[in-house]
């Protein structure tokens, strides 16, 4: 079949878009095309000005405060390209925009790991990279790697740190002795009615009430027992927080003493000399983030911006202003006494230590449990 | 007159209210129209749907009791809200009305001062007062009047005092309208006749203030039963509102054919509340109130 100009252009558009080819051949096969035939395309006016700038949006807070600090002021600086930045509280959030916007609206996300790479990855909001063009890919962890590949064997994200969801209590109030021995069941303990608090997430309440009902997270076999549960730490929880900001406000006014919480928030907390302590009990729910890159986006840019934050230095600087480790291996790179005593981190590389969830599992019953934890927080 | 035109020719009225009409059109009705369609929708997975269209959303929200339960805790927590403001914001609009106070505009504008301010960060505020480390439990704790901290934040209460907090003006506003537009003679001549001041105001201010107040009440009660925002700050988990219910099944699920057939259940249940107030008193005091 011969191909028609402007058919020959628009591949050639789709080619650039899915980083196939770098914006630099791009524009020369798109120019040179153009010269011979006198044709434009409506996008060309768009391709051919240079990009100055890169969408970014993440978790805000202290999380995004480290990563302008020590990657995006820094990358700006050498590269001239500015990151605009925006913040969401809920990812499901930020998903909804994307799906009303158009493509190249919002471009890189700071997305919560696998769970919801495959709600980008059903909706056609991805976009594949380039691996040949993050060559500091090589000293990411496999073990992180592995699980977005199993849903894309060409990847759209890049993962880059990692965390825990455990306990964190008032130290004043409850000894790290009694956490130690209640765990994951101080978020029921009567004892601490209306002072409790919990991420309202449906994940999260899921997770934590199958190990209170001593079930696998990745193989719950007695739901009913889970939804029981989960009304239970309803019934005591003062409030189920929404964001990062919300968690610190309502530990560090005393509103409540005991919380499923985000280790990297805790340890910021902790920074700050709040009289907070953290515990991973048995099971505890273990996440990774990534850099996604969605759609419409210009690829070679933003490769070069995840490649720049993936740079041994950069990454471990994000790490520490955040407190989550970064997923650099450790065998591959030398990282810091602090970040080796963060909570979660695996000086192995292995995570064997750490428990994530099947994203398979998980996406299987993730709408159907969204609707019923929806239900329960609301009272049913 | 113009050659070719009359006053109130209908061709010129068309032409002077097309403008509006489009734009009735393009922002109101047809975002109406497409929810509508959405609500036909199929889901398929959190954030994808699909064209085949179906009643399953419909039939869920007709015959599940959880959607019921919380239109009718809106519709409660709006009426309320709508009731009390009536109730604290009469006597504020009547003594602006009364009042023989040489500035009363510095009066009126006290009111509108509250609008200067964020929404939010008004709303925000009462975590301050409610909080167990708040206002109102630190006062009452260094006072002696109370050892532990009331309960008074994420309650069902502190989501209905934030909205009064919010309507209250509205409801001023509406009525001090509806009372400026009393004949005050009808009122001398009420007292000419023998009446008391109780009397007069039973008689006559009440009567012909109740469009203002009638108004007030819708308004207070559609904002309040279309809240997201309070209850999300304020109420607790079990405080959520319809709007808060639609939020979470398009934000959350990302169930969008639900999300929009609870969308145009809360539209036609707050539509028919404005229905019913046009049909028996007429949507113009409302404007007057606005336009205040």
């Amino acid at each position: 079949m011969k191909l028609t100009t402007t058919k020959r252009l628009e591949r050639l558009n789709e080619r650039y878009a899915n980083g196939d080819i770098s914006r630099r051949s791009f524009l020369t096969l798109t120019a040179a095309a153009a010269a011979a035939t006198g044709l434009s395309m409506p996008w060309m006016g768009r391709a051919l000005a240079a990009v100055s700038e890169v969408r970014f949006d993440g978790w805000g807070g202290v999380v995004q405060e480290a990563i302008d600090k020590y990657a995006f002021q820094p990358y700006t600086a050498k590269s001239k390209v500015k990151v605009v930045q925006g913040t969401f509280g809920d990812e499901n959030e930020i998903i909804t925009k994307i799906k009303t916007s158009k493509p190249g609206d919002f471009q890189i996300v700071h997305s919560s790991g696998v769970n919801y790479y495959i709600k980008y990855v059903n909706g056609g909001f991805n976009s594949e990279i380039n691996e040949a063009n993050i060559p500091n890919m090589a000293n990411v962890l496999t073990a992180m790697i592995e699980p977005f590949r199993k849903i894309t064997p060409k990847l759209s994200a890049v993962p880059y740190d990692y965390g825990t969801t455990g306990i964190a209590y008032n130290n004043k109030v409850i000894s790290p002795e009694e956490a130690k021995e209640k765990g994951a069941n101080l978020l029921t303990d009567t004892k601490y009615a209306g002072k409790i608090g919990g991420y309202a997430d449906m994940t999260t309440r899921v997770w934590y009430a199958a190990l209170q009902t001593k079930q696998d997270p990745n193989s719950i076999q007695d739901m009913d027992a889970v939804w029981a549960k989960v009304r239970e730490t309803r019934d005591l929880a003062k409030k189920f927080w929404s964001s990062g900001a919300e968690l610190m406000d309502l530990l560090s006014r005393n509103e409540i003493v005991v919380t499923d919480a985000w280790s990297g928030r805790v340890a910021a907390l902790q920074q700050q000399g709040q009289p907070i302590g953290y515990l991973d009990p048995a099971g505890s729910y273990a996440w990774m983030e990534d850099m996604l890159v969605l759609k419409g986006s210009p690829m070679a840019e933003c490769e070069e911006l995840i490649n720049f934050m993936l740079d041994p230095a950069t990454s471990i600087a994000v790490a520490e202003g955040q407190n989550y480790p970064p997923s650099l291996d450790p065998t591959k790179v030398k990282l810091t006494d602090k970040i080796a005593a963060l909570p979660a981190f695996d000086p192995t590389g292995s995570m064997k230590s750490l428990t994530f969830a099947d994203p398979l599992y998980w996406a299987k019953n993730e709408d159907a449990w969204t609707k019923q934890w929806d239900r329960v927080s609301k009272g049913a | 007159m113009t050659k070719g035109w009359k006053l109130y020719d209908q061709r010129l009225a068309w032409i002077l209210v097309a403008p509006v009409l489009l734009l009735l059109i393009l922002l109101l009705l047809l975002p109406i129209a497409m929810m509508t369609v959405y609500t036909f929708f199929t889901f398929v997975t959190a954030g994808v749907e699909s064209a085949v269209l179906t009643f399953d959303n419909w039939k869920e929200f007709l015959t599940d009791s959880y959607y019921h339960g919380f239109l009718w805790k809106t519709v409660r927590v709006g009426a309320i809200t709508a009731v009390i403001c009536a109730i604290l914001g009469y006597f504020p609009a009547y003594f602006i009305w009364a009042t023989t106070f040489r500035h009363k505009w510095l009066l009126l504008l006290l009111l509108i001062v509250p609008f200067w301010i964020s929404f939010t960060i008004r709303t925000f505020s009462w975590i301050h007062i409610l909080g167990e480390q708040g206002l109102i439990n630190v006062v009452l704790i260094r006072l002696g009047v109370i050892s532990e901290p009331l309960p008074m934040l994420y309650t069902e209460g502190a989501v209905i005092m934030g909205l009064l907090h919010f309507l209250l003006p509205y409801m001023i506003l509406n009525v001090y309208v509806s009372l400026e537009s009393i004949d005050r003679t009808l009122i001398a001549a009420a007292r000419s006749m023998g009446c008391t001041s109780a009397q007069a105001f039973r008689e006559v201010t009440l009567p012909l203030s109740m469009p203002g107040l009638g108004a007030g009440l819708l308004l207070c009660f559609v904002l309040a039963a279309g809240s997201y925002v309070t209850p999300q700050l304020l109420g607790g988990s079990r405080d959520a509102l319809f709007g808060n219910l639609i939020y979470d099944t398009i934000m959350g699920q990302l169930n969008w054919p639900m999300g929009a057939t609870l969308s145009i259940v809360l539209f036609v249940l707050l539509g028919a509340a404005a229905a019913a107030y046009s049909r028996y008193m007429g949507l113009s005091q409302i404007m007057k109130g606005l336009s205040a």
